[in-house]
């Protein structure tokens, strides 16, 4: 894993000190709000951003987003202060700590914005940033094929989402989510805004059928693993699910949808989990399943269901945070993780054996843990719920897997007898050790304490549900059923925990299904890309030319069909001798061109087609045009027939089997440009334009030839962008030609 | 090509139309002509002379490589436009300058708008040769 070389700065140097301070300070200047927000006020600022797209900055600071701004920070700092140690010797470390702070920005963001549309920006920064940070060990294939999965859902999501704020952004008038006024839920625009949001959120918070990429997503560092990817960028999802409740929440879809999938979801992964034999790779399905829950638990949105959620947010980000940072202190110790091999660890690491204590005693949801407490109200929602089986067995099955799960991770390892490892057996320096232990200390804090954690879970949970709410949290109250469920759980997960290396052994049987179908979906999409490629890119230009004005045909008869233009036929009577002279002189030069055998016959009659056109432009009074038309063709022909020289004959052998399919798309683009031209006809013209430029040219811009006055004066500005691609298009033809100069000419 | 013909026609003939598309550039303002067809008059000429004497010599008449003379005449035309602004008009504003005008006789007028003809004058000769020099020298 990683890096686990030697760090002789102090810290990881000075990036690493940013690194830790960044963050810390942030931390401590949003902890001087939590008064103000724990007595019930939202803060508002707003900054212009973008005005003429009505996006602001403003900022949006209440119960919800100062607990994530609070988790972001706070565990941002202990991460990166374990980074300086575990990654400090890393010669990339640099790009690390700038890949983790722009999405420690992007993640504040995300939590902070009040305007959809620069969350939907935030919400990408995290995404693009946690690529960076997945694919870090971007010389081993599967971190950078990972990191592009991870991308990918997330990023497919992310559009999804962006739909859906722009839906909103139609339905409510705007994007501010402090002005979306009451529910959207009797919008006609409510299911399709339901669905996308619903994507953008499950994909980023790993739901079922999305989940497979964040288990990948663990090819990351450790640190990021503990970061990114339990306690902050997958609960971007929940948050945004948590912070449109009151607009789309409450209808029949909104619990259906979050109550199947959450649960699905939660009892899926904690299956998985079990399965697992790297112990990181336990913790990563531990995380799905905190993931499913919460959103299942949303889903139910009632009061009490809203309180068990946040509650359990805080429970979990301090437990997963600090047990994935024990992990990297294992690996970095012994130099494995594999859970069939590690054992008797706890003579050697007792600092490690802490925190990986407390931290799971709160994991499985043991008194006197914070954990504790967020089971029990997680039971306690649950019995009230309207799906009460559904939900109640859901989180049972899952919190009795997660009971067995946080034995294998942080009991198993520890005690018995010590096997061999790769590496003796050796305590992490300070810098690794604070941060899970001060967060398992937090769940043993907050678990005796509960009302410490009332200032944030109060107006978290008043914030989700878009009105105050009364909530009491408690350690222990008096035996009822969400205490017995709590005991049965307990008896369940030691079961299970017991007989794990042989559910283990059955459940790697089963194949697995998600992952292979991404290989296969994105096998798919390389072959169809492939096909599509060599169907149009075929390296002859006489294709290329064929399907353009192929399309150019199609599109103008959709055109002609969708307006029902009916042209309208002239009368042939008043077309004069010059006239029929001129028309016959094109449809020579035309016949001519298309029938010859000779390439340079065939120029030169293109040559009299261009010509008989000048004459048209002749006799319509356009002398400009005309002649410019006449020069163009000459150049034309000229250059043409430069380049003809060194071309060899016609095969005319060849040209009879093209002849045919040239004819068709000859006769089609002719049709349907003659369709077009005649039914413009019948639109009467607007001259207005024409009789102000007739009567503006010579007072004002002091010039009688009005096509000229318009081009260097009245519209001196589209000429300027005109010779502008003329010049570029001269200098893009010299570089293509002298690129494929061959190298002795 | 090396006919004598086509040799001894060019020397006349390039004077001619380069005076030509000077005088094209000139009358624009009132009558058929401009900038643009001015620079294909003049592309014209250069043309010719590539075909009668090569491609090479049809550098050297220029002087000035025709990439250079196409940016430059951008950056004539976009001046142009800028000198809109010294006044306080907005860009591209054409401002006019009528030497010796007296009442019933306008004078000499000379305008902002004549440079930024001249401009596309360049572009379109520049742009032009330098496709054409390009194309022979790689046929």
């Amino acid at each position: 894993m990683a890096d686990h070389g030697s760090n002789s700065r102090v810290l990881g140097g000075p990036a690493g000190w940013i690194s830790i301070l960044l963050p810390l300070s942030l931390f401590l200047w949003f902890l001087q709000f939590l008064p103000a927000i724990a007595a019930g006020e939202v803060l508002v600022w707003q900054i212009d951003w973008v005005p003429s797209l009505g996006v602001s900055l403003g900022i949006l600071l209440d119960g919800l987003s100062l607990t994530f701004a609070l988790l972001i920070t706070g565990i941002g700092a202990l991460v990166t202060l374990f980074s300086s140690s575990y990654l400090g010797g890393h010669i990339h470390y640099t790009r690390f700590v700038i890949y983790l702070l722009a999405f420690m920005t992007g993640m504040l963001g995300l939590v902070l914005s009040d305007n959809l549309l620069a969350l939907f920006v935030f919400w990408e920064v995290t995404t693009v940033s946690s690529y960076l940070l997945i694919g870090f060990d971007a010389d081993l294939a599967k971190a950078r094929r990972d990191a592009l999965q991870a991308l990918l859902v997330t990023g497919i999501g992310g559009l999804a989402f962006l739909a859906g704020i722009v839906l909103i952004g139609i339905a409510s008038g705007g994007f501010s989510i402090a002005a979306i006024e009451g529910s959207l839920a009797d919008h006609p625009l409510y299911l399709p805004i339901f669905l996308l949001v619903v994507a953008g959120a499950f994909t980023k918070s790993a739901q079922v059928p999305f989940h497979f990429w964040l288990p990948n997503a663990m090819s990351a560092p450790t640190p990021v693993s503990a970061y990114l990817h339990s306690a902050t960028m997958v609960k971007g999802g929940v948050y945004l699910l948590a912070r449109l409740n009151p607009s789309l929440g409450g209808t029949d879809i909104w619990f259906w949808t979050l109550v199947v999938f959450g649960g699905v979801t939660a009892v899926f992964a904690s299956v998985l989990a079990i399965r697992q034999t790297d112990i990181k790779q336990v913790l990563a399905y531990t995380t799905l399943m905190a993931l499913g829950t919460l959103v299942m638990f949303i889903g139910v949105g009632s009061d009490y269901a809203i309180e068990a959620a946040m509650a359990f947010l805080m429970v979990h980000s301090f437990y997963k945070a600090a047990l994935f940072l024990m992990i990297g202190i294992v690996d970095h110790g012994t130099g494995t993780r594999d859970a069939t091999v590690l054992r008797g660890l706890g003579r050697a690491m007792p600092f490690t054996m802490l925190a990986a204590v407390l931290a799971a005693l709160s994991m499985a949801g043991l008194p006197p843990m914070f954990g504790f407490v967020g089971k029990e109200f997680l039971y306690k929602a649950a019995l009230g719920a309207p799906a009460m089986l559904w939900v109640t067995g859901c989180i049972f099955v899952a919190s009795a897997l997660m009971f067995a799960a946080g034995g294998i991770v942080a009991f198993r390892p520890f005690t018995g007898n010590l096997a061999k490892t790769p590496v003796t057996p050796h305590d992490g320096p300070w810098p690794m050790l604070v941060g899970p232990i001060l967060l398992g200390l937090f769940g043993l804090a907050f678990g005796l304490m509960p009302d410490w954690a009332e200032p944030l879970v109060r107006p978290s949970t008043a914030a989700v549900l878009g009105r105050d709410a009364e909530v009491d949290l408690y350690l222990f109250k008096e035996v009822n059923a969400a205490f017995l469920l709590s005991l049965a759980t307990f008896a369940v997960g030691f079961v299970i925990y017991l007989i794990h290396p042989l559910l283990r052994v059955g459940l790697a049987r089963v194949p697995p299904l998600f992952d292979p179908g991404w290989n296969r979906g994105m096998d798919g999409v390389a072959a169809g890309t492939h096909g599509l490629t060599a169907l149009i890119q075929t390296g002859r230009l006489r294709r290329y030319i064929f399907v353009t004005f192929m399309t150019l045909a199609f599109a103008l008869g959709a055109a002609i069909w969708r307006a029902d233009l009916t042209p309208e036929i002239p009368a042939l009577e008043d077309l004069r001798v010059k006239h029929w002279a001129v028309l016959i002189f094109i449809l020579a030069g035309a016949l001519l061109t298309a029938f010859t055998n000779s390439r340079m016959t065939a120029v030169a009659a293109l040559g009299v087609v261009g010509i008989g056109v000048a004459l048209v432009f002749i006799i319509f009074g356009a002398p400009d045009v005309a002649i410019t038309q006449l020069l163009v063709e000459v150049l034309q022909v000229v250059l043409v027939a430069v380049a003809m020289l060194k071309l060899p004959n016609l095969n005319p052998e060849y040209i009879r089997t093209i002849r045919g399919w040239d004819l068709a798309l000859a006769v089609t683009l002719g049709v349907m440009t003659t369709v077009i031209l005649l039914a413009v006809m019948t639109v009467p013209l607007d001259l207005r334009l024409t009789e102000f430029f007739e009567v503006t040219s010579v007072p004002e811009a002091f010039g009688r030839n009005i096509v000229n006055v318009i081009l260097v004066d009245f519209r001196a500005l589209d000429t300027f962008g005109e010779i502008a691609v003329i010049a570029v298009a001269g200098l893009g033809a010299y570089a293509l030609l002298r690129g494929t100069r061959r190298p002795n000419p | 090509m090396t006919s004598l013909i086509v040799r001894a026609a060019t020397r006349l003939l390039v004077g001619l139309l380069l005076m030509f598309s000077i005088w094209m550039l000139l009358r624009g303002h009132n009558d058929p002509g401009g900038g643009f067809i001015g620079g294909l008059i003049g592309a014209t000429g250069f043309i010719l002379y590539a075909i009668a004497h090569g491609s090479k010599a049809a550098r050297e008449a220029l002087r000035l490589d025709p990439q250079t003379i196409a940016v430059s005449g951008l950056a004539v035309a976009f001046l142009a436009g800028l000198a809109g602004l010294i006044p306080g008009d907005a860009i591209f504003t054409g401002q006019w300058l009528f030497l010796g005008a007296t009442e019933g006789d306008k004078g000499l007028p000379l305008s902002t708008i004549l440079v930024f003809d001249l401009g596309v004058y360049l572009v379109v000769l520049g742009a032009v040769l330098t496709l054409v020099f390009a194309l022979e020298e790689e046929i």
